[in-house]
This record gives structure tokens, sequence and C-alpha cells, in this order.
């Protein structure tokens, strides 16, 4: 008699399970379904090739012949080369000096479109077509702009007796040029962000700071720009990532040129894979320039523990 | 769980999304079924992609004249032709053909030409006839025994000037034993700044470089190519020859040069004195500037004439399933006497044809009066040299040649840094 109980319970509880793991399944089964759509792509064009550059960068391969193995030997050729430090001094330059004018300008913009202005809706759109337009048309119209000789910019600098840079044309003005194009185009979503971020604060913190007889400075810098910090954050996370991936602006604007002056990572990535045939090094390098960027937020997201003020 | 509304339709939805990304994926591969023989209008079809770059930048007509010849003549067969400018050409084939995505013919260039049959991408021809071809052309496209591509043209670089402006600087125009002297002190007298006009236009680059080191009277590469050689008293005459001018008898960057169709413009609007081009410039010139008087001359060398000569081959790819058809439409496209025809009379590159007689029409067309120069250039070659890691050499050689011309450093130093960059990719 026990023991017939006993079994009759394992019996219910062996359908109760079978008919909870059915559920389970079938949910699975619509959670990936639903899934697929978005999943299926980033599988196919993000992860497997991800991690087929890996397997590809422990080779030599010409894309066309099979591939040879090597081991870490791209890496070490990469990491002991010359141009690869002079590829990443670059893009460091260009992040130094495009971050700070992409985040001031941002900043700036921010905070006027957020007071009280006619065509207000105009203007926050103004700065924002940048943003959507194809780097292919901006890099020309700024390659334009900067031309040494023609160019707008050069023009208006020689009417104040300025001197003018050969820009583009010139090794030391090549990053400078491409700078000035990015900051450009990106000010629109900077903007954006920071904009959100601005009117997320608390009127009544600004009230209650006013009635305390803080100025417009002190509040600026004592509420605003802390209870900021968050998209701060978050823009300069972004920033740096799209920086040291930089290309596009580059290509078009200099080429990587005047010799080599403004070849950034990316660039060299896409020179040995494409025009030189050397997909095993053009896939190490990707792998380093992840490395960099993996440890460069790994900081940020530590550090921010620091600065970041989340009210 | 609740049932889901409409699971079908969605569950359709996702099935429809992931079918439409598959198909997208296998789109323009070699081995997909546009390549197979096809059923269109009641006869069977072959389809044969065909892609090029020479055709780019005024000879599409041309191309599709030669196409449409053929298909007439062999309607059982379809040339789809993909025409992509020079610059692009490289990187997109070596894409192409590493994704398998490769047209069933194309063209490659004589420097490039090994290392794709080194790696087996190209399909062995052998078997073919190649009576009608000049047999050292036939040669330079032979790997390990195997014919792995048919010649299909040959050019080479010619000075061209523009009468007009000789005549109104009162200068005698150019001849074929002038030498860079020569050039230098004419396009010094032709420059006129303030009137927009130069005297001599030569790109900056590789091609001209490994030329110049040669009618400077040395050698670009060692005997047995495992080395640079132009570091040497005309390895830097030659940097100087072609950078010196940059900004005093040539326009710089700045006012334009190296960008798309820069020195064409200047030429055929009739602001440019002395042009280093190719002879495939002949139709586009006589076009733009229909009025304008101008010839040519063999280019004037140093020590030594001599001028740079390229060639152009087709081949057929090694995973094309429609290899026949594929041979067939080379052989005609390379030899044929439409092709020959109308290279000749659109002067276009020059065809590979061993008879030099079916050549002589092109001599009587006009301009230029004096075509001539472009067999007397033939007399005294630099061939291109042929290294595997091609475009990484140019890269190279182009950055210190701007370089110099930007007198950021002197051409000593920018044929060191040359030597010490590109010895490491010959070995």
């Amino acid at each position: 008699m026990n023991t017939e109980t006993t079994a009759k319970t394992s019996q219910l509880e062996s359908l109760h399970r079978t008919s909870q793991r059915k559920k389970a399944i079938k949910n699975a089964i619509w959670v990936l379904a639903f899934l697929a759509p978005s999943a299926i792509p980033l599988l196919i064009f993000k992860i497997i090739p991800m991690f087929a550059s890996a397997w590809v960068s422990l080779h030599e391969w010409n894309m066309i012949a099979p591939m040879e193995w090597a081991g870490f030997g791209n890496y070490t050729r990469l990491l002991t080369s010359s141009d690869t430090w002079a590829v990443f001094g670059h893009t460091l330059l260009y992040i130094a000096g495009y971050l700070p004018l992409v985040y001031g300008g941002g900043l700036l913009i921010a905070v006027a479109l957020n007071q009280k202005l006619k065509a207000r809706g105009f203007l926050r759109a103004a700065y924002f077509v940048p943003v959507v337009t194809s780097w292919v048309a901006v890099a020309l119209v700024w390659q334009w702009l900067l031309n040494p000789k023609n160019g707008l910019i050069n023009y208006l600098l020689s009417l104040v007796n300025l001197p003018q840079p050969g820009w583009w044309t010139d090794p030391t003005w090549a990053i400078p040029s491409v700078i000035l194009a990015s900051a450009w185009k990106d000010l629109g979503f900077v903007m954006v962000i920071l904009l959100a971020g601005l009117q997320a604060i608390p009127q009544e913190i600004q009230e209650a700071a006013a009635v305390d007889g803080a100025g417009r400075w002190r509040r600026f810098w004592n509420i605003t720009f802390p209870l900021l910090t968050p998209s701060t954050f978050f823009v300069v996370v972004i920033s740096l990532i799209n920086g040291f991936q930089v290309f596009d602006q580059v290509y078009v604007m200099t080429g990587g040129g005047p010799s080599g002056a403004s070849r950034v990572v990316v660039s060299r990535i896409y020179d040995l894979a494409f025009r030189y045939g050397e997909a095993g090094a053009a896939s190490a390098l990707s792998w380093i320039l992840f490395a960099f960027i993996l440890g460069i937020t790994a900081v940020q997201m530590y550090g921010q523990r620091k600065w970041v003020n989340y009210a | 769980m609740k049932k889901p509304p409409r699971r079908t339709a969605l569950f359709a939805c996702s099935v429809l999304v992931i079918a439409g990304l598959v198909a997208g994926c296998s789109q323009g591969s070699a081995t997909n079924p546009d390549s197979k023989p096809s059923q269109s209008g009641g006869t069977t079809q072959t389809i044969v992609r065909y892609m090029n770059f020479s055709s780019n930048d005024g000879h599409e007509a041309d191309l599709q004249a030669i196409i449409t010849a053929f298909e007439s003549e062999n309607p059982d067969i379809k040339i789809q032709v993909e025409t992509v400018p020079y610059a692009d050409y490289a990187a997109k084939l070596l894409t192409a053909v590493s994704g398998g995505a490769e047209a069933d013919t194309f063209e490659l260039e004589y420097a490039s030409f090994i290392s794709y049959a080194k790696s087996g991408a190209l399909a062995d021809i052998s078997g073919i006839d190649t009576s009608a071809y000049t047999p050292s052309l036939i040669k330079a496209y032979q790997f390990d025994g195997k014919q792995y591509a048919l010649p299909e043209s040959f050019s080479n670089v010619v000075l061209f000037y523009n009468k007009d402006l000789f005549d109104a600087a009162q200068l005698d125009y150019p001849i074929n034993s002038w030498t860079w002297a020569d050039e230098q002190a004419a396009a010094e007298k032709l420059t006129d700044k303030e009137k927009g006009i130069w005297g001599d236009y030569q790109p900056i680059s590789y091609n001209e470089y490994y030329k110049a080191v040669a009618q400077a009277g040395g050698q670009f590469l060692n005997a047995d190519s495992s080395a640079t050689a132009f570091n040497s008293a005309a390895g830097i005459k030659a940097v100087e020859w072609l950078t010196d001018k940059s900004g005093t008898t040539m326009p710089t960057d700045a006012d334009g040069a190296n960008t798309p169709d820069f020195d064409t413009n200047l030429f055929t609007s009739g602001k440019l004195a002395m042009w280093h081009t190719g002879i495939w410039m002949f139709g586009t010139v006589a076009d733009k500037a229909p009025n304008m008087n101008w010839d040519i001359v063999v280019e004037p060398g140093d020590t030594q004439k001599a001028s740079a000569m390229f060639s152009n081959a087709v081949a057929v790819s090694a995973k094309s399933k429609v290899q026949d058809a594929a041979k067939k439409w080379l052989a005609y496209y390379t030899a044929s006497q439409k092709t020959i025809d109308t290279r000749l009379a659109k002067s276009w590159e020059l065809p590979p044809v061993a008879d030099q007689s079916k050549l002589d029409t092109y001599l009587t067309l006009t301009p230029p009066a004096n075509r001539e120069a472009v067999f007397e250039s033939l007399n005294a070659v630099a061939l291109a040299p042929v290294v595997v890691k091609q475009q990484e050499m140019q890269d190279i050689i182009n950055d210190e040649l701007a370089a110099v011309s930007a007198g950021r450093i002197s051409a000593q130093d920018a044929v060191k840094n040359m030597q010490t960059k590109i010895d490491p990719l010959l070995k």
C-alpha cells in the first residue's frame, strides 16, 4: 500500500514534470521564433565572422589560395611593426582632437537649444541633419571647404590675415581636417543625447538653487553638469569606440595621405585585407584593435563610479 | 500559456525573413544559376559574365559593339558585362574571387596575373589556338607550362603635346630625341600660372617611377628580383625628375592634381602643354577637344629611352560552370577581326596580334598624326616589375614620392626609405 502510493505520487510528479517541460519547450520555440529575425542575421553577419576572423588571424591567407597556419606570427609581426604604431598614433591623435570638440560643441548647442527659443524645433532638426547625411557627401563638401587654394575656410582666414594651412594636402593638417569634418557631422548626435539628459534634470532642483541665490554659472557647474554625467559618460564611451573605428571620412577625404599621415587603424585593416591580400594580418589587427577598445571601455566603466552621478 | 493569435502568420513571417536573408547571401555567386544555361525565347542561352576595367571611362560602347557582334555570331551565348573603374578594380576582383562571386571571365593586369595563377583562381585554358597572338605576350600569361590567360591588349605611354601652346610660346615641337632636360626647359617657358597654363603633367607615382629609373640608366630590381636596386644615382635622379616639376611647371594636389580626370580636363581645355599619358587617351582627347591641335612623341629619356608598356589579359575563373562558352568568348574578344577593327578604329588599347600588318590601319588614322611614335616606343621598353606584394610596394613608393614632392624629405632619404621597406617584401 505504502509503496503503491509512492509509485503513484512519483508517476504524477513525472507527468507534471513532462507537461512542464513541454510547456517550457513550447515557450522556448516561441521565444526563438521571435528572436530569429534579428538573431540569425546577427549570428551570420557578426558572431560567426568574428570567430572566423579569430581563426583567420592565425593564418597566412591571401583570400584566394588555401590558408597556411602561422600561429601568432601575424600578431608578433604587427605588434613589432612601426606601421601599426603609426596608425594607432594617428587614430589617438584623431580622438584627442575629435572628442573634446564634438562634446564641447554638442554641449554648447544642447544648452542653447534647451532654452525657450523661437524656431527651436527647426534648429534642433537642422543640427541633426548632418548625422543622417552620407559620409561620402559630407567628406566631399569638407574637402572643398578645406581646399588649400580655393576653399571657403582658407578664404575666410585670408580676410582676417591668419595663416592658411594646407589642410588635407599637408601631413600635419590632414588629421585636423578629418577631425573638423567628423566633429561637424557628429555634433547633432551628441546634441540630441545631451539635450535628452538636460531635459531629465528636475526643474525643482534648479529652481531651489535659484531661490538660494545661485547664479547661472553656479547652477550649470554645480547642478546641470553633475546631473548630466550619465549622458556625458554615454557620449564619451560611444564617441571613443566610434573614434577608434574611424574610416569613411579618412578614406574619402585624404585616402590616408599625404604619405600615410592620416592612415588610421581601420584604413590599415582595409589595406591589408582588400589591397594587399593579407587577410590573416588584417584579422589580427582587427583583434588588436578590439582588445584596445575593450580595455579602454573597461577602464571607463570602472572609472565612471567615481565621476558619474545617477540622480 | 495562452494561445498566441495568428501564430501561423507570425511563424510564416519569420520564415520569410530568414529565407530572404539566405537568398541575399547567395546572390551573385560564380556558381549560381545565373551562369547556368537558361531558357530564353525558346533557345537555350548560356550566360557568361565578364568583369573589366579597361573599357571604363570612354570605351564602354566599343566593348558593347564587340559583345553585340559576338552574340549575333553565337546566339546561344549571352555576355553580361560589369565595368569597374581602374582604381577600384583590384580590390573588387580580390573580394569577388575570395567570396566565390567572381565573373566567369575577368580582366587581369600583367603585374597581378602571377598571384592569381599561383593561387589556383584561374582555369587552365591550354589547348586554345594561340597562333594569332604575339608569341611573347602569349608566353607572358603562362604559368607552370600552362596557359592561364589570353593577352587582350597592349598599350604604352607617350608624351602628348598641345601644338597651339607651343606655337604661342614660339617653341619647337618635341621630337623623339628629346631628353628630360629639353622637356624641362620647354615646360618652364610654357608655364604661365597667371593664365592657368601649365607646362607639364606627369603623375608622381610608382608607374612613372620604375620607368624613370630605367630612363636614367638604372635598375629597379636586381637581376634575380630578390632586392631593390634603385638606391643609386639613377634612382635618386628619377625621384627628382618626377617630384621637382610639382608646383613649378606642374599643378600640385591643392590645384586638384591626382583627382579623377583632372589631367584629362586640363589638357583638353588647352591649359596643359605636355602630358605623359597612355595611348588609350587618343579617342577621349579627340572627342573632348576636336579643334585643338595636338600630337604625340616618344617619351623623353635621360641617359636612355625607356617607355612603359602595359599589357592586359583575360582569364576564365576556375570556378566557372560555363568554361566552354567562356573560352569561346575570350578567344573572340581578344583576337577576332571585329575586336581588331574596333580597337584600331576607336584608338583603344592595341590588339595583341602576331600579324603586324593588321595594325597598319591604326597608323593612317589621325589625330594624333605621329602614331609611329606608339611603335617606336616599343623599341625600348621598361617592363613593370613583377612582385607578389605589388600593391604594398606601390603604396610605399607613392608615399615616399609624395613626401619628396611636398618638400618634407630629400630624394636620397626617399630611396633609402623605399629600399628599407620594400626589400623585406621581396624575400
